[in-house]
């Protein structure tokens, strides 16, 4: 599996049957290929309507994703505008957000719309989403392509929110943000001193969180990687 | 009162300096027609307001690579690499607002509300320069109205009252910026006769359009 896959299966389990979801685009929409049997979810799209499915037949223009690709609507469905599709993601009404980041702390503050004078896309819509969402799952992986960290003490780009992550899900663990960050689970193969050389944050060790790999680390306490740490 | 009119009427509406709201979600739901009458029209220095700025080829991204817009006010550029190239050649002036709070002030501006509370970009860039309040402990930005001198917007089908029914996610902010305009000028693929459409399934009531254009096949 590629670590978008590994990715996209560990949050598929944080989702409940009936849960209404909002997926940005890229990695999260891999996330419904990996739904438990008796999981049903319903998809939200900002654009305007709740029971987002696959394509199914010949694309038909005036029904695309959040990302403008041609998709399908499910039975059930319904279609409406703006205000409607965001009265629901900020009144929440929309269970969970999974979103992808540049960069994510150990006080939820996500950072994921801009690389001031490099990159300036915009926010779309991920600003409400991170507001109003009742849960936002931070989906990605661990480093930047060149190896830098992306879970950070402090977000150092300009943030999308302020205290507003949850969850962080990447392919080598699960993190809670509960008064700071809480590894919470390591994926198979993967050490707390694998995560520690790669996360800038300091993180506590949860309960629950077991190291296969490495049976001399202890399971408590705090750790602070390397800042900008390798992997 | 007859609000059907030709392409070429069209045409004539336009002025330089205005502000010009256009519907679509990354170019769906745009009313292209009425975008190439605008590009030919020739007004130039445009305010635009918009979901996104779509696709150098399509919707409201014509107008940016044709340089008639000097503000963009919009949720995300990121489709049209001429609005970013743009942006910091300092030759166009980029808005960029929380897509559910765009939403709402087109709202307002069209509801005749002064404004709205939100907490979507509280602790970012997007709170400089705003007014804050806090109610039942929550920080809020107050988030104000947004109007246009035209709204060209696009529907499915029209009566000739100018009853709209919309076609799938190419609704998106179309009912919303058809409230918020001096005049509102709509572009739909089909135009019957008033009281075809069942009034329980109207989306937007025709007393706000001002002009109705059908647009061409291709």
């Amino acid at each position: 599996m590629t670590p978008k896959e590994i990715i996209a299966r560990r949050v598929a389990r944080e989702l409940k049957n009936g849960d209404v979801v909002n997926l940005g685009i890229g990695l999260p929409t891999l996330i419904p290929n990996y739904l438990e049997p008796g999981v049903d979810i319903v998809l939200q799209s900002e654009n305007g309507f709740l029971g987002l499915g696959p394509l199914f037949g010949e694309a038909d223009p005036c029904l695309v994703n959040a990302g403008g690709q041609p998709c399908g609507i499910l039975p059930g469905g319904a279609f409406f505008d703006s205000a409607m599709s965001f009265a629901l993601i900020r009144g929440g009404h929309v269970d969970v957000s999974v979103l992808g980041a540049l960069q994510v702390d150990s006080q939820g503050n996500l950072a994921n719309w801009m690389v001031p004078g490099k990159k300036v896309p915009g926010m779309g819509g991920a600003m409400d989403l991170v507001t109003g969402a009742r849960h936002v799952i931070i989906a990605m992986e661990h480093c930047t392509k060149d190896g830098a960290a992306k879970i950070l003490t402090q977000c150092t780009l300009p943030l999308t929110c302020v205290g507003k992550v949850h969850t962080i899900v990447t392919e080598m663990a699960v993190f809670r943000i509960n008064n700071g960050l809480v590894l919470e689970e390591l994926s198979p193969g993967v050490s707390i001193a694998d995560v520690r050389s790669c996360t800038e944050a300091a993180f506590t060790v949860g309960p629950d969180c077991i190291d296969h790999v490495d049976s001399i680390t202890e399971h408590t306490g705090s750790f602070s990687a390397t800042p900008g740490g390798k992997r | 009162m007859n609000k059907c009119i030709s392409l070429q009427e069209v045409k004539g509406l336009f002025k330089d300096g205005m502000t010009i709201m256009c519907g679509g979600f990354l170019g769906v739901g745009s009313p292209e027609g009425l975008v190439r009458e605008l590009i030919n029209n020739g007004a130039k220095n445009l305010t635009v307001i918009s979901n996104d700025s779509a696709f150098p080829e399509m919707g409201v991204g014509q107008l940016i690579v044709n340089k008639r817009v000097v503000k963009l006010i919009a949720s995300h550029i990121g489709t049209n690499p001429e609005t970013g190239r743009q942006m910091i050649a300092n030759e166009l002036e980029v808005i960029l607002v929380p897509q559910g709070t765009l939403a709402e002030r087109i709202r307002c501006g069209g509801a005749g509300l002064g404004g709205v509370l939100t907490e979507t970009g509280i602790g970012t860039l997007v709170e400089e320069g705003k007014i804050k309040l806090v109610s039942n402990s929550v920080k809020y930005l107050v988030e104000l109205p947004l109007r246009a001198d035209i709204a060209i917007i696009k529907a499915k089908k029209a009566d000739r009252a100018g009853n709209l029914v919309y076609e799938k996610s190419a609704r998106n902010f179309n009912p919303l910026m058809a409230l918020a305009a001096d005049r509102v000028i709509v572009e739909v693929d089909e135009l019957v006769d008033t009281g075809e459409i069942d009034p329980e399934t109207v989306v937007t009531p025709g007393v706000v359009i001002d002009n109705i254009v059908v647009a061409e096949r291709y």
